[in-house]
């Protein structure tokens, strides 16, 4: 929290450090992008290169250039076969409302956490996140959504991704909620406000960096999950990650290697794109909440 | 009213019942079912006949009999090892050798935050195309050693489960560096120099000062290394499926192959191993990593 504060002071007795490497053989940068070439830029290239071959070609996946480039005919084929469209709007389906939900249901409560003492505050805190660092019961809610009538709809799996991400936001929100000050809500109550009004007015325009923040894991963790997809809508409902799913376990049978790397990449680009626009936000925001 | 308003704010400005949308989830969606988790793994529920009828410890005999409760805890242990050994290795690795603020640096940074974003499922499928014994990987070691190469990575009963570790550290890599580069940004530069001054060289100064004032952020990286691997299920599932001779089945893995095999009480069984399991281990590796923090 205090990088920034500390950095423009402390400036001055870098220099001379930075003065003395200038000279030397840029062994770092060339180190740099060595790691980055053999570790990041091998599988990449796989992934590319085998995802414009033909069948044929991309039987046995090798870091060869393809003879001819038919990555764009690749790409039409697996958004037909691989339901592309749908998998995209299932997987918006489930995650839009679920991380809606999460970031208003987990605000109240953060708020109200963040506020009150007490042991019944304490302890409802404890239990709300505690789903943090304990694993869903993913078998016995399959059996629930049944009994509630929800077994393989869109609404079940939100539920489930609610349940298990509201911790995450509990946790975050309420330290966040903990450093704004009281006068804040103090000013909006001396003016008639009663707690919902001061809530939505005032409080939650101010923890919009924090949700930011929960935002984006929450989106990253719902968008790629395949284990809980499996359990409550596998079959029922296309999300992109379970098409995948099918698209591989078919392809890897039929040999279709090709077919299954263009679908990643098609797979990867939402995320992709919003984090090459956004990269500076997610990466700052994803930093803040690990090191206090 | 004013000695009120100085106290701080009144109860009724925080009503309760602000609570009650999220815990009615959390009950639903979170409680509920891993109450049922203590109670279905005591039957015998499956896909096989319609009623549920209570078994007693039946599942619980049967997994430890047969070693299936043995092998998928060890293997599960193993993996979280092994992924937060890795994990953080390269991620501190990343960190140092990325860490001065350069425009080469930065952009590096930012690839290696890709595996990060991308589908961990897909990420298994492409070691699974790169490990083949025919292929890439064995064809760049071919390649330098001027023989043909073919180490079945992802088909050793030994070494595969180290090497799908270190494809999961692979994936989350990128999130440590983060993690440890902002870690060593937070460190005093008053620090450094004072080390610097009483002629400390490289080494000595990450050993001794910059190492243990990054426990911040080794807490963190280890403990989420830790308690996300033992939920591990897609990268191993993308690429050995368990194999070879279950030596990679992680809990989950047995779960979801149990589950679609209809054995339903057998499934819960292992998903509530897995919760006490993480709920023994987590609070004590938590503890500990914090305890070392204040020691400093």
């Amino acid at each position: 929290m205090t990088i920034t504060a500390e950095r423009p002071e402390t400036a001055a007795p870098i220099a001379p450090a930075r003065r003395r490497t200038r000279r030397r053989f840029p062994v770092q940068p060339a180190a740099a992008i060595l790691v980055a070439v053999l570790v990041l830029g091998v599988p990449f290239w796989l992934v590319i290169a085998t995802a414009a071959k033909d069948q044929a070609e991309a039987l046995n996946p090798d870091l060869s250039p393809p003879s001819e480039w038919r990555l764009f005919d690749n790409f039409a084929q697996v958004f037909e076969d691989g339901r592309m469209i749908a998998g995209f709007f299932g997987s918006l389906l489930v995650m839009v409302p679920a991380v809606v939900g999460v970031l208003i249901l987990g605000s109240m409560a953060a708020w109200i956490l963040g506020r009150r003492g007490g042991r019944l505050t304490a302890a409802i805190y404890a239990l709300g996140i505690s789903g943090i660092v304990l694993p869903p019961a993913v078998v016995t809610i399959v059996l629930l959504l049944r009994q509630l009538g929800l077994a393989g709809t869109a609404l079940g799996m939100i539920g489930v991704y609610m349940g298990m991400y509201l911790s995450t936001v509990i946790f975050f929100v309420t330290g966040f909620v903990r450093t704004i000050p009281h006068e804040l809500e103090e000013a909006a109550r001396v003016d008639g406000a009663g707690p919902v009004r001061t809530f939505i007015r005032v409080v939650l325009p101010l923890l919009r960096p924090v949700l930011a923040t929960a935002t984006i894991l929450i989106c990253l963790y719902i968008w790629n999950d395949v284990f809980y997809a499996l359990f409550v809508i596998g079959g029922r409902l296309d999300t992109l990650p379970l098409n995948l799913y099918q698209v591989a376990s078919a392809g890897l049978y039929l040999q279709n290697w090709h077919l299954i790397f263009a679908y990643i990449i098609l797979m990867s680009l939402p995320l992709l794109i919003t984090f090459m626009v956004a990269q500076r936000r997610i990466i700052s925001g994803i930093t803040s909440g690990a090191v206090k | 009213m004013l000695a009120k308003g100085k106290a701080g704010p009144r109860r009724q400005d925080h009503p309760l019942w602000f609570l009650i949308p999220a815990l009615a989830v959390l009950v639903v969606f979170f409680l509920v079912p891993t109450a049922f988790n203590f109670v279905y793994a005591f039957t015998d529920w499956s896909s096989f006949k319609s009623d549920i009828n209570f078994a007693g410890v039946d599942n619980f005999t049967s997994l430890i009999s047969n070693g299936t409760l043995r092998n998928a805890l060890k293997v599960t242990l193993v993996y979280a090892v092994l992924v937060a050994i890795f994990q953080n290795a390269f991620g501190l690795g990343l960190a140092l050798l990325l860490e001065r603020d350069t425009r080469v640096n930065r952009a590096v940074r930012v690839a290696f935050f890709v595996p990060v974003i991308m589908s961990a499922l897909a990420v298994g499928y492409i070691f699974q195309a790169l490990l083949k014994p025919d292929g890439a990987l064995n064809g760049i070691i071919g390649w330098f050693t001027g023989a043909e190469v073919s180490i079945p990575w992802l088909g050793d009963t030994t070494w595969t489960i180290v090497v799908v570790a270190i494809v999961h550290a692979w994936k989350w890599m990128g999130l440590s560096m983060l993690i440890y580069l902002a870690g060593l940004k937070t460190i005093s530069e008053d620090v450094l120099e004072a080390a610097r001054l009483d002629g400390a060289g490289r080494w000595t100064m990450f050993r001794s000062i910059r190492f243990p004032l990054l426990a911040p952020a080794v807490t963190f990286n280890v403990a989420t290394a830790l308690l996300g691997s033992m939920n591990g299920f897609d990268i191993v599932q993308a690429t050995t499926e368990g194999g070879p001779g279950g030596t990679t089945e992680l809990l989950n893995i047995y779960i979801f192959r149990t589950f679609g095999q209809g054995l339903f009480a057998q499934a819960t069984t292992m998903s509530l191993v897995l919760f006490l399991l993480v709920a023994i281990l987590a609070f004590p590796v938590i503890r500990f990593l914090r305890k070392r923090e204040d020691v400093l």
